[in-house]
């Protein structure tokens, strides 16, 4: 495992961790990491999910402790038992689903975390103090304004001033860019970068290689809780990284021919102009128009948060329509409920299956039966027929290629990656002809996101239309035939995958390229 | 109607609704932390119960106010082992705590039923001594019921202006926050907790020793289920509760009022309006209801979701 | 740190092994009876006196253990009014104020139609019972079901409204000729028939039937798997297709129901006439029951068991012992507290 210093330097790291090792119930999180980071260096950490990195930072903030392991600080050792031990040491994290609190305002938020917060609060006097680190590393924001009012982007510069407003020296940042389109990307990776240039320590947990070869010092590799390598960026190339981060080759996507559909069949699904009706943190889609055919994988591009869930509850009838119309195969579903969508043959494939999709402490069986329990009721309701759920199940999982995991045992102690096959086999049991995905490799494995996305693709070649949502955008050029773009609750592009780039659908997604007029 | 039956109608809700005033300044503190208290009752009725005591054991009521105001930190203490450091589920505690409150209360005053205590001095707010008796007599207040609206502000200082109750507000949205900020929740749930009780006691106090000047079993009479309510009433803003127990004290010297004016109405159905109105108040602020609570205490009412 | 909705009804592992799940139980009561006998030492009584006058005569005889069977049967029905929309998320705790209405609604049928045979009188005072609970009820379930307000709040300012209510009608329209806080008796049509010359009466067997109806109801029927699907995780039930609002409004309605049945039992059986404020936290016990039972039918007909047992035997704390009754509370209060506090004797598994 190639380790080098940093050539030519004399410097030594401003916090070493030796040994670390974590191991929860059933999974071993990290073993005996070593890792040194050295002040004004951006120190990249690198891993596919479940290799580790968030842990191991989360043991350095002091919200886990580790099983084995030391750390030391400035060559003394230290030990952190609690995010108070942490900040006192002058470590500061921001964390992937932020620790912010939306009813407070900005300057309640970053109060919250200065270390030297008088008994009495003088808020002027913090207010200031925000604007002088914002103007020093242009990172603007209101300071009165509610955080529940702030866009994703404005959010993390409040987290961000509120680390260097507690004095932390060495930031570590968890996934900063999951949730920023490309601009916003450069704009703080320009923020880091003179960060980093004053003296600071940064250590940015992140999968993408891309970003990481172009900003990165250093880059640590971890796979399976283990540390693969570490490299400086002049020794690191795409091929070192992707071999270091997984240990066989990734299977490709067996994609059935190129072209789409035929056009001449009637869409499954048409909307129509269609409005809803947003209030409060639900974004309002506007003049929506869409179709979707038979055998086609429609893809719906977009930073989080502008429209794409409002987008897939509306296909499936938990939202209404406000204005406008929706058809699906032909006859007007414009207000059914999501039951009468489910009963005509559209189905829902979700994130987070455990939050969205099954009733955790039930068993498989039972969850299978969730979707279609009229089918398996006896005697008007009164009886389950469990035997034929299970005949159903059997069949549901061979038909998907999987592994059917035992019928009994409480959804919630399956895998994420077996919970989200099970959802799948659940719901393309009976062969539905609309179906929704919306984020269904997220927080998955390699292995089972392959999976889910090859179950996408055998469906369209059943005929099924396929409504994919998703944040990854590889993932979205692979497996679409025709790509939408959606900004502030309004389509903005359309287009095949093999016409555009990502640079052109970034920019569509934080709409600073003017807005595509959706006339048909 | 006259203006003296009116004022009678003020001075008499100030008097009843000082000790709804303290003990809904006390809930708002612990549900800012994010702690529902369904077992104030029992706090109040065993504060009442001590506090009586000690005063006629005594014949000091000042001590017996310092008696009731620690038998509420006391009792609220008890319900924050069991929520912060067992972490049992708010409601059943809560209830159990209003159970064990009637059964203490009720050992504690079993001897003291029927006994008479010497009331608090009563002084004339200045500036109203020149008044005719009639008038001036319906404004002789004691000292609690003078404190009542600055403890008011003293709370809404201490929660807004503080580091404290910054962190309590904190702890009450999202303790994972407060977490990560280097405070420990569980701490500041007992303390806002303790606090609270505190205040509550002091309502008992004022009740028992100021106001009724007796005990009997379940004297309290439903208090501490109209202070959580009132909590709701007033957006968990200190401020807002001097309206709002005034508004709800006002009811039942309200049945007075109609009374002198040759209306008849249930004393029972005048029972009802506090809840009513609160009931009606939660429908008209629909679901942005969700955005004054605190986050934490909204999983609480929602049940667990 | 809340017990969330991922977590199963404990009534599973209750099932799974008996013994030591009654051991559990009586290990908790016996800590809980030794805590009061603390007490009762500390105020000048005996407490082993004491206990020994409770068990006599609650369970040394034959009269004593109807008594005791009586005092349980309006709190099996409460704690079933709790445990069915416990099971889709709602937490009940205005079964106090539905108790009442159900109580003014048969009363009403009693007072209005005094001539009627027992066979049309009863079951129609049983429905109007019924029917006043479930009112009551639905107000908070159909305004949580439209997202407006959560139910535990507005069951519990209900609760508040209803016993003043009752107290109007009372007072001011049904009050017998002598004294204004009761009704005149019910007629003999009007009332629940007994047995053996105790004071037990039909509810008992109607208590019973529900518990059995309620756990064939929830482990059968297609309805009550919905139910635990909702209960186990509502947004993805709804996903599923599961009629949410629908369940919210209809569970609500008939557990309100249930308890407009046990305010009927109390006013047509045990009392015989409408009395104001006739309960003593009924409610409040129903959902403590239902609550440390888990939801599950079997705790609650222990847990239920025990607790009569307690209040019964407390009613001769007050004539041997001089205390108030009121101070039984400090017995339950303390059983709860045990279980509450979850101590390691108590549970198998350790919650994070």
């Amino acid at each position: 495992m190639p380790q080098s210093g940093n050539p030519g330097t004399a410097q030594a790291p401003l916090l070493s961790m030796r040994g670390i090792s974590k191991a929860f119930p059933g999974v071993c999180a990290n073993d005996a990491v070593d890792l040194d980071l050295y002040p004004s260096e951006l120190h990249a950490l690198l891993g596919e999910n479940g290799a580790g990195k968030s842990t191991l930072m989360k043991i350095l903030y002091g919200f886990y402790r580790a099983d084995s392991g030391s750390l030391t600080l400035n060559g003394r050792p230290i030990r952190i038992k609690s995010p108070a031990d942490a900040r006192q040491y002058q470590i500061g994290m921001v964390f992937q689903d932020f620790n912010l609190i939306p009813a407070f305002t900005v300057t309640e938020n970053i109060a919250l975390f200065l270390p030297d917060l008088k008994a009495v609060l003088h808020p002027e006097e913090i207010r200031r103090r925000i604007a002088d680190v914002s103007a020093r590393y242009d990172l603007q924001v209101d300071p009165d304004a509610l955080v529940a009012q702030l866009s994703i982007g404005e959010q993390q510069k409040v987290e961000i001033l509120k680390l260097l407003l507690s004095n932390a020296r060495l930031l570590i940042l968890d996934e900063p860019t999951r949730v920023l389109a490309p601009h916003e990307i450069k704009a703080l990776y320009m923020v880091l970068d003179n960060l980093r240039k004053d003296g600071y320590a940064i250590v940015l947990i992140t999968h993408k290689l891309k970003e990481v070869l172009e900003s990165a010092d250093r880059i640590s590799v971890l796979r399976r809780g283990r540390l693969a390598g570490t490299l400086l960026r002049c020794e690191a190339t795409e091929q070192k990284l992707i071999a270091m981060m997984f240990d066989k080759a990734l299977t490709g996507l067996t994609r059935p021919d190129g072209n789409g559909p035929g056009t001449d069949q009637s869409p499954v699904l048409r909307l129509e102009n269609v409005d809803t009706h947003g209030q409060g943190a639900v974004v309002r889609l506007q003049a929506v128009c869409l179709d979707i055919y038979p055998g086609e994988i429609v893809g719906i591009a977009g930073v989080s948060g502008n429209g794409q869930k409002e987008l897939g509850d509306l296909v499936l009838g938990l939202e209404k329509c406000v204005r406008g119309r929706k058809e699906l195969f032909g006859q007007d579903a414009t207000h059914w409920s999501i039951g009468q969508m489910r009963r005509n043959g559209v189905a829902f494939i979700p994130e987070s299956p455990l939050q969205m999709a099954v009733t955790p402490w039930l068993p498989v069986l039972e969850n299978m039966a969730l979707t279609r329990t009229r089918r398996y009721a006896r005697w008007r309701g009164l009886w389950m027929d469990w035997k034929a759920v299970q005949a159903d199940a059997r069949s549901a999982f061979d038909r998907c290629g999987f592994a059917a995991p035992s019928l009994f045992v409480q959804a919630r102690s399956l895998s994420g990656g077996n919970l989200q096959r099970m959802t799948i086999s659940r719901e393309l049991a009976f062969g539905p002809k609309l179906i929704v995905a919306s984020y269904i490799t997220r927080g998955l494995d390699v292995q089972s996101a392959l999976a889910a996305r090859q179950a996408l693709l055998n469906a369209r070649q059943a005929g099924a239309g396929i409504l994919f949502i998703s944040e990854d955008l590889e993932e979205l050029f692979t497996l679409s035939d025709r790509l939408l773009v959606l900004f502030g609750g309004r389509i903005v592009g359309e287009f095949r995958p093999a016409e555009t780039d990502f640079y052109s659908i970034g920019h569509l997604m934080t709409g600073s390229k003017a807005s595509y007029d959706q006339r048909r | 109607m006259t203006l003296l039956a009116l004022l009678g109608v003020i001075s008499s809700a100030i008097y009843s609704g000082t000790s709804l005033l303290y003990t809904t300044l006390g809930e708002v503190i612990d549900e800012r932390s994010g702690i529902v208290n369904l077992g104030l009752e029992g706090v109040l009725l065993v504060s009442a119960a001590l506090g009586f005591a000690v005063t006629k054991q005594t014949g000091n009521p000042y001590a017996g106010i310092l008696a009731a105001i620690l038998a509420g930190g006391g009792m609220n203490l008890v319900l924050g082992y069991l929520v912060i450091t067992r972490q049992a589920n708010q409601l059943a505690s809560g209830l159990a705590l209003m159970f064990f409150g009637y059964g203490l209360s009720a050992l504690i005053g079993n001897s003291y039923v029927g006994a008479k205590i010497n009331p608090l001095p009563r002084y004339v707010l200045p500036g109203l001594s020149n008044l005719p008796l009639a008038y001036a007599s319906l404004f002789k207040f004691d000292f609690l019921i003078i404190l009542a609206v600055p403890m008011a502000f003293l709370v809404w200082w201490l929660l807004f202006r503080t580091r404290w109750g910054l962190g309590v507000r904190a702890v009450g949205e999202n303790a994972d926050t407060a977490f990560a900020s280097g405070r420990n929740p569980q701490r500041i749930r007992y303390q806002a907790l303790f606090v609270g009780g505190l205040l509550a006691g002091l309502g008992a106090a004022h009740l028992a020793i100021a106001y009724t000047m007796d005990w009997s079993e379940y004297m309290t009479a439903g208090r501490g289920f109209i202070a959580v309510a009132l909590v709701i009433f007033s957006k968990w803003d200190p401020l807002r509760a001097i309206a709002g127990a005034l508004l709800f004290s006002a009811a039942v010297a309200f049945q007075l009022l109609l009374q002198s004016a040759g209306v008849q109405v249930s004393p029972f159905l005048l029972n009802t309006i506090p809840y009513v109105l609160t009931i009606l108040v939660l429908i008209a602020w629909g679901g942005h209801r969700n955005q004054s609570a605190p986050a934490s205490l909204g999983r609480i009412y929602r049940g667990t979701e | 740190m809340t017990s969330g909705a991922d977590s199963p009804p404990r009534s599973d592992f209750f099932r799974a092994s008996l013994l030591p799940t009654i051991t559990r139980y009586l290990a908790t009561i016996l800590l809980a009876f030794v805590l009061f006998g603390i007490i009762l030492w500390l105020s000048g009584r005996n407490p082993f006196e004491s206990y020994q006058h409770i068990f006599q005569s609650a369970l040394g005889s034959s009269y004593g253990f109807s008594e005791v069977l009586v005092a349980m049967t309006p709190m099996l029905i409460t704690a079933v009014a709790v445990a069915f929309p416990a099971r889709v998320g709602l937490i009940n705790v205005g079964v106090e104020g539905q108790l009442y209405m159900g109580a003014l609604f048969a009363t009403w049928g009693a007072l209005t139609f005094p001539g009627l045979p027992a066979w049309i009188l009863l079951p129609s005072m049983v429905g109007l019972g019924v029917l006043g609970g479930a009112l009551w009820a639905f107000i908070p379930g159909y305004l949580k079901s439209i997202g407006l307000v959560n139910e535990t709040i507005t069951s519990l300012l209900l609760n508040s409204v209803a016993p003043s209510i009752v107290s109007f009608f009372v007072f001011g329209f049904w009050h017998a000729p002598r004294d204004t806080n009761i009704t005149a008796n019910f007629v003999p049509a009007g009332r629940l028939p007994t047995f053996f010359g105790t004071r037990i009466d039909l509810s008992f067997l109607i208590a019973l039937g529900l518990l059995v109806v309620f756990w064939l109801f929830m482990k059968y029927t297609r309805w009550g798997l919905e139910m635990r699907a909702i209960g186990g995780n509502p947004p993805a039930a709804r996903r599923n297709g599961i009629p949410l609002q629908l369940y919210l409004v209809v569970t609500m309605a008939i557990g309100g129901g249930v308890a407009g049945l046990a305010g009927t039992a109390q006013v047509s059986g045990y009392y015989g006439l409408l009395l104001s404020n006739f309960s003593n936290g009924l409610g409040f016990m129903g959902f403590l029951i239902s609550w440390l039972a888990a939801g599950d039918p079997l705790g609650i007909f222990l847990i239920a068991f025990v607790v009569a047992v307690i209040t019964t035997g407390g009613n001769l704390l007050q004539l041997t012992q001089g205390l108030p009754y009121a101070v039984i509370n400090i017995l339950l209060a303390f059983t709860l507290f045990i279980v509450l506090a979850r101590p390691n004797f108590l549970s198998r598994e350790k919650r994070s």
